[in-house]
């Protein structure tokens, strides 16, 4: 048994200690937002907060996340720079497929956290983790500056 | 087929959340809702049964494609994928122009299969590809708007009893003015839906348009995929569903010898294990299926299976190519000739010779092959990124001993498909079948989610097919071109599939010499010739711009040769040849303009080589021409640093759709071009995940312009058509700056200077 703070309400969950958070959120939970692409942390479609900090939920096993406080893709609008950063990505069109975007958008919301001002080489550094297979990057970088100025 | 002692379905270990359609009528709301009401138009079962106390009664629906709410509420029908191309918003837009419609009451969801109302009218049945989805709707979607828009003005002039000819509609509103009525559509929708449906309408002059052409299209799904809420394949749920995970064969065409599944039972939340059939262009396996995907996928893992090779395909990479590089020295089939391109190559006064190698290409859709599957006694429910309607529900059908009408396909978003989702033998669709229909026969009553893990999809084959080409062209004194003879080895895509008997001619399949054997460049002689080996097991299916991803490399890397072969500029060059191709001669024009190629390009920082290379092909009946600039480091790494492109594809309906499909074919075709390859040894698929089959990643991303060219031809696709190009506009801005021509792909991400 588990007990995870996601978005805010408390859950008792019943799954393995071994099972990593992604699949506790999409398949028992039932956030389907955050994504399966890789299981190995390699493409970052996984992407949720703990605590505010960007975590790949694919390699995270339930039992590592102890206190800290989950984010997912369906509550960061709530906050204010997540709700800055899909306003930019809505607002640029960014999507094509948008299977990735979820994880995008939390590390995008993560980088403007530590970073209000971001450069495109602080951008791509921190995006360099997320692969967007329809190569939606250029607008990714432009979203974020967007959302960079629109905070400011 | 047996199963392997599967548990009881009745205890679940951990409790899945089923979230039902209903869940989400209940909870979305505004643009976002339409998508997931696609069910709703399903001919008969139990679905249309279960939406039919939605209450959507009074709707005017005066065609298959536009339904208008009591509320106003515009829902366009989409009969094609949306897998991030855009065309939902394209479709829309066509409907939403003719309908006056007020593009914020506007949504979509997609099609049920229902080929007569649904075909695509380039493919004459249901399915989505060749970057036909804008061409073939553009007077369908824009007549059945204007068929609504005709309705609801008729309703308003028999209300207001005032001449219909004297309403105006703009932005979801019609008025009279001597009159002074007015009303949105909510309010006409009862009284028109009464109303003859008119058989000829008049479509808008384009000058007129509001919608097509313009910026003020955002993207139908840009709110759904920005706050989670979208749903695909992988997301959606059926009460009661199990996750199956497969164990594939280790090579393509070895079969099942035997099975050990007593750890795999032993992993928590796992129900039952089965094997499922295959077929002559699907794998068999075993199927571990649970209550999640964690603990179907660690059940998987822990199978223990034997597998028999006698007859599987057991070739390496190495192999193959030399297999092919002896052929290309050999004759061909005869694709394209005219005059005598043998005799002008016996003593040409200046010779190109090229050999250019091309490795087998993994889709690697960000949402791995899923499918999901609810059987019924005579009858099968499908939810799916469904792309390939017609032929799936016909091969769903034989499978099962049922009618095509008793099966259904709900078309859900797509995680990205590059055409992996449309495949001719319906391989992964086939395969959840068969998973879900040997665990019905073991007594596992569930609807099925088969899931691919990403090393399953990775592995799964239907690859873009490994390519040899050879190249010889004779140049005449001055340089000029005046023979090109062009030889193709390659699998066949479209042999042994349904679409064979249109598709290959003679021996010569139109998908392996598209783009080659319609050459742009005008030549006195020109041979194409292809040889297509039939011994290679290894599986191959179109990959986004299909024979292009090749051809457009062979033939615009040729011409770079022949052009500093003959001491000239490689643009100019190019415009010499296209005297009668003025759509090619438009965007290569507008391209090099844009890139300033008159002006030189910036110098690098010391110790490094900066390079622009050019190339412009046709494709899809779009033309598209990029320049790249590229940087080359002392210790061999290099950049891609700007693109510019140009595009003609007609009436550009949605242009920042058409600059998103050019940025992100160019990420696509670049990531193929870096580091794109799926290699063999022993027959053994060497790439299983992102670390090393690797994709573009956003510090590779080059800066990227998009020109648009104003045409009032008819629109084509943008989907595929920048793809192409940029492969070997980098290979030849990589001759520029380091004069080495590299003719192997993938380039690598380091080049070895010589």
């Amino acid at each position: 048994m588990a007990t995870l703070t996601i978005n805010g309400q408390t859950h008792e969950l019943d799954v393995p200690d071994e099972m990593p958070l992604l699949w506790a959120l999409r398949d028992v939970v039932g956030l389907t937002g955050t994504k399966y692409g890789c299981g190995m942390s390699l493409c970052g479609a996984c992407t949720v907060h703990l605590d505010g900090e960007a975590t790949r939920s694919c390699v995270t096993p339930v039992s590592a996340v102890g206190e800290r406080e989950i984010t997912t893709i369906e509550a960061v609008g709530d906050e204010r720079i997540g709700e800055a950063v899909q306003a930019a990505w809505r607002k640029l069109d960014v999507v094509q497929c948008g299977y990735c975007q979820s994880g995008q958008i939390m590390a995008a919301v993560a980088l403007l956290s530590e970073n209000a001002d971001p450069s495109d080489d602080d951008i791509d550094s921190v995006m360099n983790g997320n692969i967007c297979r329809c190569a939606t990057y250029v607008r990714i970088r432009a979203a974020i500056h967007e959302a960079a100025t629109s905070l400011a | 087929m047996g199963i392997f002692d599967p548990k009881p379905t009745s205890r679940p270990r951990t409790e899945v959340v089923n979230i039902s359609r209903r869940h989400f009528l209940q909870g979305s709301a505004g643009l976002a809702l339409g998508v997931y009401l696609s069910p709703l138009l399903m001919r008969g079962g139990r679905v249309q049964a279960e939406e039919a106390a939605a209450g959507e009664g009074d709707d005017f629906s005066p065609n298959a494609f536009v339904r208008i709410g009591t509320d106003g509420a515009v829902v366009v029908v989409a009969k094609h994928l949306e897998m991030g191309q855009g065309t939902y918003t394209g479709l829309a837009t066509l409907v939403a122009e003719e309908l006056d419609a007020d593009w914020r009451d506007v949504s979509v969801e997609g099609a049920p299969a229902d080929a007569e109302r649904y075909k695509n009218l380039a493919f004459g049945m249901q399915g989505t590809g060749g970057s036909t989805a804008i061409t073939n709707s553009y007077e369908q979607m824009r007549h059945a708007g204007a068929t609504a828009r005709a309705m609801l003005v008729a309703a308003a002039a028999e209300r207001w009893q005032v001449p219909a000819e004297e309403i105006h509609v703009r932005e979801g509103r019609l008025r009279h003015e001597p009159s002074g009525n007015e009303s949105g559509f909510g309010e006409l929708v009862e009284a028109a839906a009464e109303l003859p449906v008119p058989e000829d309408v008049t479509l808008k002059d384009p000058d007129d348009f509001r919608l097509i052409g313009k910026l003020d299209t955002p993207r139908q799904d840009s709110p759904a995929k920005t706050d989670g809420s979208a749903i695909f394949t992988q997301d959606m749920t059926r009460p009661g569903m199990l996750i199956a995970v497969p164990a594939h064969p280790p090579t393509f065409g070895a079969t099942l010898a035997s099975v050990d599944d007593s750890k795999a039972r032993e992993v928590p939340g796992v129900v039952g294990v089965v094997r499922f059939a295959g077929g002559p262009h699907r794998f068999e396996g075993v199927a571990v299926l649970a209550d999640n995907t964690w603990a179907a996928s660690q059940g998987r893992d822990a199978l223990s299976l034997e597998w028999d090779e006698s007859e599987a395909f057991t070739q390496g990479t190495d192999e193959i190519v030399a297999h092919f590089q002896e052929l290309a020295g050999q004759e061909g089939k005869v694709a394209a000739r005219h005059g005598d391109a043998a005799a002008a190559l016996e003593k040409p006064a200046t010779l190109v010779e090229a050999e250019y190698v091309f490795p087998y290409l993994a889709h690697a859709a960000m949402e791995p092959m899923n499918c999901l599957v609810e059987l019924g006694d005579d009858r099968c429910d499908i939810w799916n990124g469904e792309q390939w309607q017609t032929m799936d529900r016909q091969a769903v059908a034989e499978l099962l001993g049922i009618a095509p009408e008793n099966v259904s396909l709900a078309q859900l978003y797509a995680g990205g498909s590059f055409g992996r989702r449309a495949n001719p033998q319906s391989d992964f669709v086939l395969e959840a079948v068969s998973i879900a229909k040997a665990a019905r026969e073991n007594g596992i009553e569930a609807p099925v989610k088969m899931v691919w893990m990403r090393e399953d999809d990775t592995r799964g084959g239907y690859y873009r097919p490994l390519n040899v080409h050879r190249g010889r062209l004779a140049l005449d004194e001055q340089g000029k071109l005046v023979a090109w003879h062009q030889h193709l080895v390659g699998q066949s895509i479209m042999t042994g599939t349904p679409m064979e008997s249109v598709m290959v001619k003679e021996g010569v399949d139109a998908t392996s010499v598209e783009g080659a054997a319609n050459l742009a460049y005008g030549v006195p002689n020109l041979q194409v010739e292809l040889t297509t080996p039939s011994d290679i097991g290894v599986p191959v299916q179109w990959w986004r711009s299909v024979g292009h991803t090749h051809t457009a490399f062979s033939t615009e890397c040729l011409i770079d040769e022949a052009a500093v072969a003959a001491e000239q500029d490689p643009v100019a060059y190019r415009l010499a040849l296209l005297d009668d191709k003025p759509r090619h001669r438009g965007v290569l024009t507008l391209a090099a303009e844009q890139a300033g190629w008159e002006k030189p390009l910036d110098a690098g920082a010391e110790g490094e080589q900066r390079g622009r290379g050019v190339a412009v092909h046709e494709s899809f009946s779009s033309f598209v021409a990029q320049v790249a600039e590229v940087t080359v480091k002392s210790d061999g790494s290099y950049s891609v640093d700007r693109v510019v492109c140009a595009v003609d594809c007609g009436v550009a309906v949605n242009p920042d759709v058409i600059k998103a499909q050019m940025e992100g074919g160019i990420g696509f075709g670049l990531a193929a071009a870096i580091s794109g390859e799926i290699s063999l040894d022993e027959g053994v698929v060497q790439q299983s995940n992102f670390h090393n089959y690797q994709v573009l990643r956003m510090n590779q991303m080059p800066e990227v312009e998009v020109h648009i060219v104003s045409s009032s031809e008819p629109p084509t696709g943008v989907g595929e058509p920048g793809v192409p190009p940029i492969a070997p506009a980098v290979a030849n801005a990589l001759y520029a700056a380091i004069g080495q021509r590299l003719r192997r792909l993938p380039l690598g991400t380091s080049l070895t200077l010589s």
